[in-house]
């Protein structure tokens, strides 16, 4: 269809700014997923893409056009909420033909009554009815299209959900953390029918999660949010390898990216890593990043607080010497087990270590000159 | 400890039958005086059942001497037509209070409570003065239109449609609904217990409202019940006591038959909603 722009958002409830000056570019046909802790803003820029909010400042382009002053329902667009939002009076049939005759049916055509009158309704919603069924066949919920959204599931809502914004083709889905009502089972296996929806229609997904596995499993891009701000958009891999701030780096991740100050790191007696930063205060790497190592130069000294074992992998969590914090290891579970309270040293690779300053930003590795 | 628990129970259960019966005992003194004859109304020594039994008689006068039914047709319309201008005024109020954001809104709202208020009473003069302008005095408006708009019912629904998220409104709008539709084709059967609540209180308020119809209104043709038997009251004060009662029961009857049929509605229409 055509690209989304955003253009220097701006939304504030009074004082507050919820959304401060966020810019982005969404192509067409894109699985674009807005990632933050609650209250960062991703859902208040969603509803002013969907035209439910008005922004205080910036644009909304589609296709270079500004739709600003364009309704929500002028915008081709279609949302999926947290709560399903679907309309507890109405069957699932009805639930998803809703869209379908508010558009092709006339005012006159859609009264209660009246409107069985019009010859030309019953072509209509026949054509309405296979459409339906179609959607509904497509989500598995052709067999609950008589019953009321009060006798079903949360996963079968949350697909009448998905049926009553796919059956009109819009151009753009938006969807708010349609995941989090599910149970942790149901949610991986709606991740994966989601992406594949997306696959088969082929049109612009923009999502928002305060998930970072939903965000990194599913998007094409990620944007991160925090406070308003937009800190980063990036493919999944480059946002996971390649943080441009210290607070993506903290949220992209699980177990969270260890961090231990510059400081800290020089009195534990780690090896001053070649081409660091003048202005380095913290220095970051993930927990594969670490492996337990024999003692000796360039490790870090602590004792091992407590282990997890989820089957594929063991993680360590360390606590260092010189209250420098706690890290947390990935190990093989092949390799030596090690117990809560044995002392460990840890060695980090290099080469994966990254450096942020004071404001959290990143630093870029200097050229190894004095190597 | 258990032996404790029933006696309490049956205390309870004491206390509320009293209080079940003081509620019941003007009730059932009505009916039985409607089956009474003259002669036995008067008698000294009081029998709940008649020895003569005289209700056919009694209802049959209160039936002829007066026009019960164009009483009771009125009453009914009346009430019909007051409901049905309440919800029209009402619901879209509520809803631009509970739902939409524009200046003035809290204001507004608190004029709402001010007039939950503001007693129907001290109104009657304001409401009789405007009415005789406008020349309206003695006819089937003076007793719609004072109360076509109810700040309680404005109340009860606000608060009511604040309940229903405002996503369900989203999707609404984004599936290209416009606003009035939301109103009619989600708000109101969302909160269809909402709306029977508030019926209840509408109907039994304006059906027996005595005060209002005696002010606005004098002839017999539109009076409705309640007014229809004080007017029989006058034509034949002390005697017809039985013809009276028999005139009372008459026009409680259909509330009464309106809220047996329709108790398990109300119940299963509440139950309904709390399961979302």
């Amino acid at each position: 269809m055509a690209d989304i722009e955003l253009h220097a958002i701006e939304k504030r409830y009074g004082d507050t700014r919820v959304v401060n000056g966020v810019s982005l570019t969404i192509r067409d046909g894109e699985f674009l997923t807005l990632v933050g802790p609650s209250g960062c803003g991703k859902s208040t820029l969603l509803r002013i893409i969907a035209g439910l909010e008005a922004q205080d400042g910036g644009e909304v382009r589609v296709g270079g056009t500004c739709v600003d002053d364009r309704r929500p329902k002028e915008r081709d667009v279609a949302m999926v909420f947290q709560s399903y939002a679907l309309y507890p009076h109405l069957s699932v049939f009805d639930n998803i033909a809703l869209p379908l005759r508010t558009r092709r049916l006339s005012f006159a055509e859609r009264l209660p009554l009246v409107g069985r009158a019009f010859p030309r309704r019953r072509g209509i919603e026949r054509a309405i009815r296979a459409e339906v069924e179609q959607a509904a066949a497509m989500l598995d919920v052709a067999h609950l299209l008589h019953r009321k959204p009060g006798q079903l599931s949360g996963g079968q809502r949350q697909r009448v959900a998905l049926g009553r914004a796919m059956v009109r083709h819009p151009a753009v889905f938006l969807m708010d953390e349609p995941l989090s009502n599910l149970d942790a089972k149901l949610r991986v296996q709606m991740r994966a029918e989601i992406t594949a929806l997306h696959r088969r229609l082929g049109v612009t997904f923009i999502y928002v999660t305060h998930d970072q596995a939903e965000a990194m499993t599913m998007s094409d891009r990620v944007a991160v949010m925090m406070g308003g701000e937009l800190l980063q958009v990036a493919p999944p891999e480059a946002l996971y390898r390649d943080p441009q701030d210290l607070r993506v780096a903290e949220m992209i991740g699980s177990p969270k990216i260890n961090v231990v100050s510059r400081a800290h790191w020089a009195a534990l007696g780690g090896a001053e890593p070649g081409g660091l930063h003048a202005e380095t205060t913290q220095l970051a790497f993930r927990p594969e990043d670490a492996a337990i190592a024999g003692p000796g130069a360039g490790t870090l000294g602590g004792s091992v607080a407590s282990t997890e074992n989820l089957g594929s992998d063991i993680f360590l969590n360390v606590t260092l010497t010189h209250g420098a914090g706690a890290i947390v290891v990935r190990t093989h579970p092949d390799a030596p087990r090690a117990r809560a309270g044995d002392p460990v040293c840890v060695r980090v690779e290099h080469a994966r270590l990254m450096q942020f300053d004071s404001q959290g930003r990143r630093r870029a590795a200097l050229a190894r000159v004095a190597a | 400890m258990r032996r404790r628990g029933r006696a309490g129970r049956i205390a309870r259960h004491v206390l509320l039958a009293c209080t079940a019966a003081f509620a019941l005992a003007p009730f059932v003194w009505m009916i039985s005086l409607s089956i009474k004859p003259p002669q036995e109304i008067f008698q000294a020594d009081f029998h709940l059942w008649p020895t003569q039994f005289y209700g056919f008689e009694n209802y049959r006068i209160a039936f002829t001497a007066a026009p019960m039914f164009t009483f009771l047709l009125n009453g009914l319309m009346v009430c019909a037509a007051i409901f049905t201008l309440q919800l029209l005024v009402c619901v879209p109020c509520a809803y631009a209070l509970a739902k939409l954001r524009f200046h003035g809104r809290d204001t507004l709202f608190a004029a709402v409570l001010v007039g939950l208020l503001v007693p129907p009473q001290a109104l009657a003069i304001p409401h009789f003065v405007l009415l005789y302008v406008f020349g309206l005095l003695d006819t089937y408006a003076a007793l719609i239109l004072p109360w076509a708009i109810s700040a309680f019912g404005i109340f009860l629904l606000r608060q009511f449609f604040r309940a229903i998220p405002d996503d369900v409104i989203h999707a609404a709008r984004l599936d290209g609904l416009g606003e009035f539709e939301i109103i009619w084709r989600i708000m109101v059967p969302m909160s269809a217990p909402a709306l029977a609540a508030f019926g209840i209180f509408s109907v039994v308020a304006h059906w027996n409202d005595l005060f209002w119809p005696l002010i606005a209104v004098r002839s017999a043709d539109i009076s409705t019940p309640a007014l229809g038997i004080l007017l029989f009251r006058d034509d034949e004060a002390g005697q017809f006591l039985g013809p009276l009662m028999a005139g009372a029961a008459i026009i409680v009857a259909p509330l009464l038959l309106a809220f047996l049929i329709a108790q398990r509605r109300f119940i299963d229409g509440l139950a309904v909603t709390t399961m979302k």
